[in-house]
């Protein structure tokens, strides 16, 4: 299989592997895809709670190095963008970015799906953040 | 010593042909171009003396006798006309084969053709360790077996069958045996008489020899086994194949056969002590990797690891300067999926891919060592990136995950 030139140098050179703490009110979490279909994603924003600005993404990506490359592009296009910017970054702009041959397209689409599910956990925090203040039992 | 790049260490799918071989080869070319069936003049006798040398240097490497070997052009056929030909020669006597779910794809696919034309075939399953249980080939045995075809060392995770019990049953019960020999012979003691073996399919570029020439043995005394031809013709080989000689070819398979023969004890003794030593390096460099099959019953050369918390394309990027076999128990959008892995039970846990590693006649220690060292950083480098190898370090049961399948 012949990768792109932008596949191998993410590959070789992954931007942003790592862990942001899961519990952090801030940061969310999307974990996607299935051991057995070859591909699991983790990919973590950390929202910046002055600017609503994206200021830290990381991943962690057991998969092909397509897949790898897509996860090390997302994390590097989220940061500086704000939650609604980011959920507007398409999987065909990393097929495009990327070079990406029709068989390695669903590496994309998890990236985008990690993009989505990570942005969904952050606001499913923010929204419990808010949420027990009203509900809280009077004492 | 100095190691070039890329490091070759596939050597159960394919071997260079060794130099010596090559010299033997040369002649039969363009000097002695003879047809080995013109009977009439010298040139035919020229090329009839080195098919029949080369016959007896391969009946000298199993123990059998000259005219036992059928040649043909690779194992691929020979499993084929031991198969499809004693099928078709004893289908009075009966219409059922065993053989076993790790076979080669010569043979299972082999077996599937004869089942849609009305045969009846079981599959062994193996154990965890690859290798078939005894008691289920006695049980699978019925009045109408007429074959048992089970393989002598797996090409894909390298175990050795028990060849020698598998032919006694065999012979007990006179039901003809045929083995798969491909991977074993040339690399282990392998002797005919001693396995009660009558049919056993080998393979001259597994051995140092050059490719798209192969052997049946068929055994002619106790019992004599008869095939049907599967390609007709003008009756060579004692009317079991048909076709031209390929005299060069088979004059290389013979000198390979005699340097395999000659030097296949101290080959053997160097190489497991290489793989022995690839083995422990990578265990003493990463955890959680496991080998594939038996390590006691085992081809010398040959060692299949699984890599656990790794994908197996991206594994294979990451060591693209050495030629080795990758398996994986997974589907992936890249890799089939191994059957002979899943047939060990190692599909269970998913997050695995695995490596062949086959070495050979000119391995060294200092490959061994390349090899290692890349390894052991490439799977620590995709690790610290496998989000599975930090859940499962965390002591979340990836089997019990609910995962978003896509």
């Amino acid at each position: 299989m012949a990768y792109s030139s932008k596949v191998i140098d993410h590959y070789e050179n992954p931007r942003n592997v790592g862990s942001l703490p899961k519990d952090d009110a801030h940061v969310g979490t999307g974990l996607v895809g299935a051991p057995e279909c070859g591909d699991v994603m983790k990919l973590q924003v950390k929202v910046n709670p002055e600017t609503g600005v994206i200021d830290d993404a990381k991943f962690k990506t057991f998969g092909c190095g397509s897949a790898i490359a897509s996860s090390s592009l997302a994390t590097e296009w989220l940061k500086g963008k704000t939650v609604e910017q980011a959920l507007a970054i398409k999987n065909t702009d990393i097929v495009s970015e990327l070079s990406l041959p029709p068989v390695k397209i669903h590496c994309s689409v998890l990236a985008e799906d990690a993009i989505k599910a990570a942005i969904a956990d952050y606001r499913k925090k923010q929204q419990a953040a808010e949420a027990p203040a009203a509900a809280q039992p009077m004492i | 010593m100095s190691i070039t790049l890329p490091i070759y260490m596939d050597y159960h799918a394919t071997t260079p042909v060794d130099p010596r071989v090559v010299e033997a080869m040369l002649p039969y070319f363009s000097q002695h171009f003879g047809n080995a069936a013109s009977r009439n003049h010298p040139f035919g006798w020229a090329a009839e003396e080195a098919v029949e040398t080369a016959r007896r240097q391969i009946a000298d490497l199993v123990g059998a006798s000259p005219k036992e070997i059928v040649f043909t052009s690779g194992a691929t056929e020979s499993d084929n006309l031991a198969i499809k030909g004693a099928a078709e020669m004893y289908r009075e006597k009966g219409n059922h084969i065993i053989t076993c779910v790790t076979e080669h794809k010569a043979v299972i696919d082999t077996c599937k053709r004869l089942e849609k034309d009305g045969w009846r075939v079981t599959y062994l399953p193996v154990r965890k360790d690859g290798l078939i249980g005894l008691d289920e080939l006695r049980a699978a045995i019925t009045d109408k077996t007429i074959l048992i075809t089970i393989m002598a060392a797996n090409n894909e995770i390298g175990v050795l069958q028990p060849i020698g019990e598998i032919g006694a049953i065999a012979k007990e019960k006179g039901i003809l045996f045929h083995t798969d020999a491909v991977q074993a012979v040339g690399k282990i003691p392998f002797n005919v008489g001693e396995l009660k073996v009558d049919m056993a399919s080998i393979s001259a570029h597994k051995m140092y020899g050059p490719k798209g020439v192969g052997a049946l043995y068929v055994r002619r005394r106790n019992p004599r086994v008869l095939l049907s031809a599967m390609i007709d013709g003008g009756g060579h080989e004692r009317g079991m194949r048909s076709g031209t000689l390929h005299v060069p070819g088979i004059a290389g398979f013979g000198k390979a056969a005699e340097l395999c023969r000659l030097e296949m004890e101290a080959d053997g003794r160097r190489l497991r002590e290489l793989r022995d030593y690839l083995n422990e390096r990578l265990h003493r460099g990463l955890d959680e990797i496991y080998i594939n099959g038996s390590m006691e019953r085992r081809l010398p050369h040959s060692l299949n690891i699984s890599f656990a918390y790794v994908e197996g394309e991206s594994l294979l990027m990451g060591i693209n300067d050495v030629a080795v076999s990758s398996g994986s128990a997974c589907t992936s959008a890249s890799l089939e999926p191994s059957y002979v892995l899943k047939a060990l039970g190692a599909g269970d846990d998913l997050a695995h891919s695995s490596i062949r590693f086959g070495l050979g006649r000119w391995t060294t220690k200092e490959e061994c060592d390349y090899v290692a060292d890349k390894l052991i950083s490439v799977v620590t480098r995709l690790r610290e990136m496998s989000p599975l190898y930090e859940l499962a370090k965390e002591g979340v049961d990836l089997s019990t995950m609910q995962w978003t399948p896509h």
